[in-house]
């Protein structure tokens, strides 16, 4: 009797293995980062329905990484994987938002198939960007991910999402090496970007402050994160090579509060300026307890794209009168239309920065779907995932939200395959009251 | 007698004595080399004293919730730090309320106690529950018991209150009479510091004050020397144990709202390094000592502040101020290599551990 169970038992599990072996499309090893890319048409018009190649036989899947099918009742599963809770949830819950504006904004279907939109938690965090990857690797019906949010997430859900076979846009992720020719985190094409990248915040940050400001000594802060370790070395690279002079380059932890020893040692070198491009809370401890260090109590403070958010207005209070912070810069008008578009749906503003980002990346993902889909008569949908990766990036004038974009372009050292972004950085400077850009923060600068 | 000390000392001790005498030796270099480099000025050093000072303040305050609890009941109430956090992060919304309406700068006097006396108020309610629901059930039980479930009650009660106000930070209105600063001999001081080292201070005596000289003090000490013999002298062993926790539970709110001076934004997670930081200095005085428990904050709070800067700086270790917590830890090590029962701590007798 138990014999009998246990070769059953045994049974089971081998025909689980079997089929897991089946339903994930595992690539060989490396993936070439330079895939040769399809002739896939450039995808210039945003919202017309490209008609989906129509075959007659039964579709054979050709593709080096397998397909998605897509039955004609089933929905297109496209995930995201932002950080919906904690700390830094209002830069997640703001793309998530913007998707979901665009969902509507194209009818809510693709090629006659509903979507589904849902996903999982990154945690702005490397844990939370492994735990959201392994969930959604597992899930064969996803076509795309729109994620991460933070660059730290997105360099250990790459592994995973690529060997998944999905493509992965980011509407935030801005840390140089995502994309950077033979660094060891590039999983282009597996991976595009639609936010900047940091060697160009960076360079923004610091021409403005040795040219317009006219500072020449700075000290910066980072927080041990990928994003903000290299954000605030492009910034000191840059500010020397205009001839400025780099006081200190101290490092605090994320959620320490405390930061008064830190600051006495950057008082020691009496900068002009401190840059730290950090989150929240550790940002809103800095900007208070600067005010409360001897010699540095009247410096300019500048964060990045990072402390662009109501919460640092909420934590910092009073003392955040005058903070800047360096981030996306768009149309006014096209910002304009897209809050109206938000407050009508969710109430209120959009809560951060990144939403038109999230907005482009959810198009790119749409209209690179309708260039490669196939249809069957009877309505099923193929989409080859090699060939979607190719098509993301063979985006070109791609007319979005956030300026025209182009995904694989070479302008060094700002922009590399994968690096879709066109919008340029502005300067914006916080005052104490309603978060409500772009009067608070204001947009200062922007360069020429 | 040679021969005895030879056998008496093993292999373990030698090493322990080699690392307790690498880390001072590390700490006198550091501070000789950071001393004689002239980097910072006697200012300076004297304003860390004092953030010092004001955070082994709030330090100590915490501390007296573990070092209480522990030494009438001989367990590590891990959900002290959720204790501490209810506190602040209920009368945050008071407090902004109060001076959204202006009263809190009309009257800094009552509305500062009106904030400060719901944070006590909730931050008590808190620990009492957490006393009666989920340790009194498990008294006679294994000590890793209620341990765990110390543990479980801490993240049980975080998310109870992320639930209840959100997982979004709250930024504490600090009244205008706090808010300036004073000068001394061109020492820049401010206000809330001196509130709170002052609070602290005062509070602190106050604790020391009811445990040693009242009659409800007298009676937590007899339970603490032995509960039996304590119940047949006619103690309520288990209205002391709640007194107990009730009190540890004031003088976290208490804690709270001192801390939400020094560091004004709070959100649900806010207690835990305050909390796994005075766990630290109850056991660097001597747990269950409640002069101990004091001098182990004061002396945390200080290192905390003065050490990156005095024991790092000057030995060129890159960004020290992220290595405070690692500095913290080590001398905890460090003391309790040369003074495994903490500082003021006594050997316990074999009954009582």
């Amino acid at each position: 009797m138990f014999k009998r169970t246990n070769a059953l038992l045994a049974l089971l599990v081998l025909a689980s293995l079997v089929l897991a072996a089946c339903g994930a499309p595992v690539t060989e090893a490396p993936v070439p980062t330079e895939a040769p890319m399809t002739e896939a048409p450039a995808t210039e018009v945003m919202g017309t329905e490209a008609p989906a190649t129509e075959v007659a036989g039964p579709f054979v899947c050709e593709d080096e990484i397998g397909c998605v099918d897509i039955a004609p009742d089933e929905p297109v599963h496209i995930a995201y994987a932002l950080v919906v809770s904690g700390a830094n949830e209002s830069l997640g819950v703001d793309s998530r938002n913007a998707i979901e504006i665009a969902i509507d904004d194209i009818g809510g279907q693709i090629l006659g198939h509903d979507v589904r939109f849902d996903g999982e938690d990154e945690g702005c965090s490397a844990e939370g960007g492994q735990a959201a990857a392994t969930k959604l690797a597992a899930d064969p019906t996803i076509v795309a991910v729109i994620g991460t949010n933070c660059s730290s997430a997105a360099r250990v859900a790459l592994p995973l999402i690529d060997q998944a076979g999905f493509v992965m846009i980011s509407s935030s992720n801005t840390a140089p090496d995502l994309t950077e020719p033979g660094s060891d985190n590039n999983f282009v094409p597996a991976y595009a970007r639609v936010a900047h990248n940091d060697n160009l915040q960076g360079r923004v940050a610091a021409e403005y402050v040795y040219n317009e400001l006219g500072l020449t000594t700075a000290a910066t802060i980072h927080d041990g994160s990928l994003y903000a370790d290299q954000l605030q070395q492009v910034f000191a690279a840059r500010f020397q090579e205009l001839g400025g002079t780099i006081t200190a380059q101290e490092a605090v932890s994320p959620d320490q509060t405390d930061m008064s020893s830190v600051l006495s040692s950057i008082a020691a070198g009496s900068p002009e300026f401190i840059y730290f491009p950090i989150f929240m809370p550790a940002g809103a401890f800095i900007i208070r307890q600067v005010k409360q260090t001897p010699g540095i109590e009247d410096v300019p403070l500048m964060g990045a794209d990072g402390l662009y958010s109501p919460d640092v207005i909420e934590g910092a209070a009073e003392d955040v009168e005058g903070f800047m912070v360096s981030s996306p810069a768009n149309a006014e008008t096209v910002e304009a239309e897209y809050a109206e578009k938000h407050q009508a749906k969710f109430g209120g503003p959009p809560p951060s920065t990144f939403h038109l980002h999230a907005y482009d990346s959810f198009m790119i993902i749409k209209n690179a779907i309708e260039a490669v889909a196939v249809e069957d008569a009877d309505g099923t949908l193929h989409i080859g995932r090699q060939a979607l990766r190719d098509a993301v990036h063979a985006t070109t004038n791609h007319e979005g939200l956030t300026g025209v974009l182009t995904c694989n372009e070479t302008v060094e050292p700002v922009k590399y395959p994968g690096d879709c972004a066109a919008a340029g950085i502005g300067i914006w400077e916080y005052h104490f009251g309603e978060f409500g850009p772009p009067t608070n923060p204001e947009l200062i600068w922007t360069p020429e | 007698m040679l021969r005895t000390w030879r056998q008496r000392i093993t292999l373990t001790d030698i090493v322990v004595w080699a690392i307790g005498v690498a880390i001072g030796a590390v700490i006198i270099i550091g501070t000789i080399a950071t001393l004689r480099s002239g980097k910072y000025s006697a200012n300076t050093w004297l304003d860390l004293t004092i953030k010092g000072l004001a955070l082994g303040g709030v330090y100590a305050l915490i501390a007296m919730g573990y070092t209480l609890v522990y030494g009438i009941l001989r367990m590590i109430n891990f959900a002290h730090s959720e204790v501490f956090m209810s506190g602040p992060f209920t009368a945050v919304f008071l407090a902004n309320a109060l001076s959204r309406s202006g009263f809190m700068d009309r009257q800094p006097i009552i509305g500062m106690s009106m904030v400060l006396v719901l944070s006590m108020a909730v931050s008590m309610t808190i620990a009492v529950l957490l006393e009666r629901i989920a340790y009194r059930p498990l008294r006679n039980a294994p000590r890793l018991v209620p341990l765990i479930t110390a543990i479980g009650a801490s993240f049980f009660l975080q998310y109870v209150f992320r639930g209840l106000y959100g997982s979004g930070f709250q930024a504490y209105a600090i009244p205008k009479v706090l808010q300036g600063s004073i000068t001394i001999g061109g020492l820049r001081v401010f206000n809330t510091q001196i509130a709170v080292i002052l609070g602290a201070f005062a509070m602190m005596f106050a604790l020391y004050a009811i445990v040693q000289w009242t009659k409800t003090g007298k009676a937590m000490r007899a339970v603490s020397e032995d509960k039996e013999a304590a119940a047949l002298m006619g103690i309520d062993v288990d209205r002391i144990i709640s007194l107990t926790f009730a009190l540890g539970g004031i003088s976290a709110g208490a804690a709270g709202i001192l801390y939400a001076l020094l560091f004004p934004v709070v959100n649900f997670i806010m207690g835990f390094i305050p909390g796994l930081k005075a766990f630290t200095a109850a056991v660097l005085g001597g747990i269950g000592n409640v002069p101990g428990a004091f001098l182990g904050a004061m002396i945390l709070g200080l290192i905390e502040s003065i050490g990156p800067n005095l024991f790092l700086d000057g030995l060129g270790v890159p960004t020290p101020s992220q290595l405070k917590d690692a500095i913290a830890f080590t001398i905890l090590v460090f003391i309790l290599i040369f003074r495994p029962t903490g500082i003021l701590g006594e050997r316990m007798a074999q009954s009582k551990a």
